[in-house]
């Protein structure tokens, strides 16, 4: 058996992307994203460019949004709900996080 | 190949509508669903039923599923004669394949043929690992072995499964839930279209030690009372090995000591912090000598760390 030896990239940290890139790591057309991008759920860098452009930390939200599109077969409107209480659960377990970290393991 | 009793999984009757298929589904879908339950067996679970949906849903699969019988889950059995020219699976091997194979090959061998053009080109699948790491890798940077089932279709739309094993190598800078793309290491993609990608998740063994947020490391840190009254310079750990740590005079329980850049490296450059977080230990046997040394503190000392009760009880807060 041949062992493949990969290199791997972050993917959050890949600098700014297209929309064509958000598609591409989404499995959403360009059309779903712009209609996620008008409901408010995904924020361009600069919403007045020609050429929309979107923070790496996105696509993260747009790999969920692919899922959630594809398994529960949701329309633009109901993914971009979806999307904020996603959001809002994550940030809520990141606070639970920051919280957790600050309670002792063990008793003195 | 083994048979999976779709309908038993999505629990409804071989006769359900379409409509009753769905439903099934989607209460199935929310309960285990991995963006919305956190059952650490939901995802398992979640691909099971989507498998069973992804077939169910789609009249044509669903009559190619029912003509395979009734064998009971789990079983090896093999479609009927005259199955594949029937469904349109021709050319495949049955013996190393699985049902969501069979039925995956159904839909490219129909893209190939009627709705699609026969060289449209069709990308490769995406993939999604989780690589559990230590925290002692994540800080050094690793290689990780990794091996997945997958299933590759020759140039007729034959399929079967296939063994795949890499070394991916985790750079370092990576913490818990972050994620890595490797770029056309999923699925083969047909007549010209790109691989799919591989997605690695990243996740951190617990420590005995440090916790983790983020790239920061938070670390419980035990004082004797005297240390924490008169201030020291302990020793404390950290990944890149033991550090002098200065103790101010009068920390008290609960304080966080910040050491800078001492956590688990960004990707880039920087590193996140470690936080050291004070506890007051204290003796639970004393000597003699001690007993006699505390006793005369209580008797000398004037503080009182409960003062504040009193205040606040007059100004009725």
């Amino acid at each position: 058996m041949e062992i493949e030896h990969v290199e791997a990239v972050w993917l959050e940290k890949q600098g700014d992307i297209s929309v064509a890139g958000l598609a591409e790591l989404s499995g959403l057309s360009e059309a779903e994203l712009l209609e996620l991008v008008a409901y408010g759920a995904l924020e361009p860098i600069d919403p007045d460019e020609a050429q929309l452009m979107f923070a790496g930390r996105c696509v993260r939200t747009v790999r969920i949004a692919g899922r959630l599109r594809h398994d529960f077969e949701l329309d633009a409107q109901s993914l971009a709900l979806a999307l904020s209480l996603v959001e809002r659960i994550h940030q809520l377990e990141t606070e639970l996080r920051q919280l957790r970290v600050l309670i002792p393991h063990r008793s003195s | 190949m083994k048979y999976k009793d779709y309908y038993k999984l999505l629990g409804v009757e071989r006769t359900a509508g379409a409509d009753a298929i769905k439903k099934a589904y989607r209460k199935l879908a929310h309960k285990y669903h991995p963006d919305v339950t956190k059952d650490p067996e939901g995802e398992e679970k979640f691909k099971e039923v989507a498998e069973a949906y992804e077939t169910l849903k789609d009249p044509e699969k669903r009559a190619a599923y029912d003509q395979l019988g009734t064998p009971r889950s789990g079983q090896d059995f093999q479609p009927p004669p005259g199955w594949e020219s029937q469904f349109g699976g021709g050319g495949m091997s049955f013996d190393d394949i699985d049902l969501a194979d069979l039925f995956a090959g159904l839909r490219s061998a129909s893209r190939r043929g009627g709705r699609t053009r026969p060289d449209m080109p069709i990308p490769g699948q995406d993939y999604e690992v989780t690589a559990h790491i230590s925290l002692e890798d994540a800080y050094q940077g690793t290689l990780v072995d990794l091996s997945l089932t997958v299933p590759e279709y020759d140039d007729q739309g034959g399929v079967r499964r296939v063994l795949r094993e890499f070394k991916a190598r985790i750079p370092k800078g990576a913490t818990d839930g972050q994620r890595l793309r490797l770029a056309g290491q999923g699925g083969k993609g047909l007549n010209g279209g790109p691989n799919g990608d591989l997605f690695l998740n990243v996740a951190l063994h617990p420590h005995s030690l440090f916790r983790v947020n983020g790239h920061d490391l938070y670390l419980d840190l035990p004082l004797t009372p005297w240390e924490a009254a008169l201030g020291a310079t302990v020793e404390v750990p950290t990944l890149g090995g033991q550090v002098s740590l200065k103790v101010p005079p009068g920390t008290s329980a609960g304080r966080k000591l910040r050491m800078m850049k001492r956590g688990l490296p960004k990707p880039g450059s920087g590193a996140g912090d470690q936080f050291a977080i004070v506890q007051i230990a204290v003796p639970t046997v004393l000597s003699e000598r001690e007993r006699s040394l505390f006793k005369e503190l209580a008797t000398v000392s004037t503080f009182n760390p409960r003062g504040h009760f009193e205040q606040e009880i007059k100004h009725g807060n």
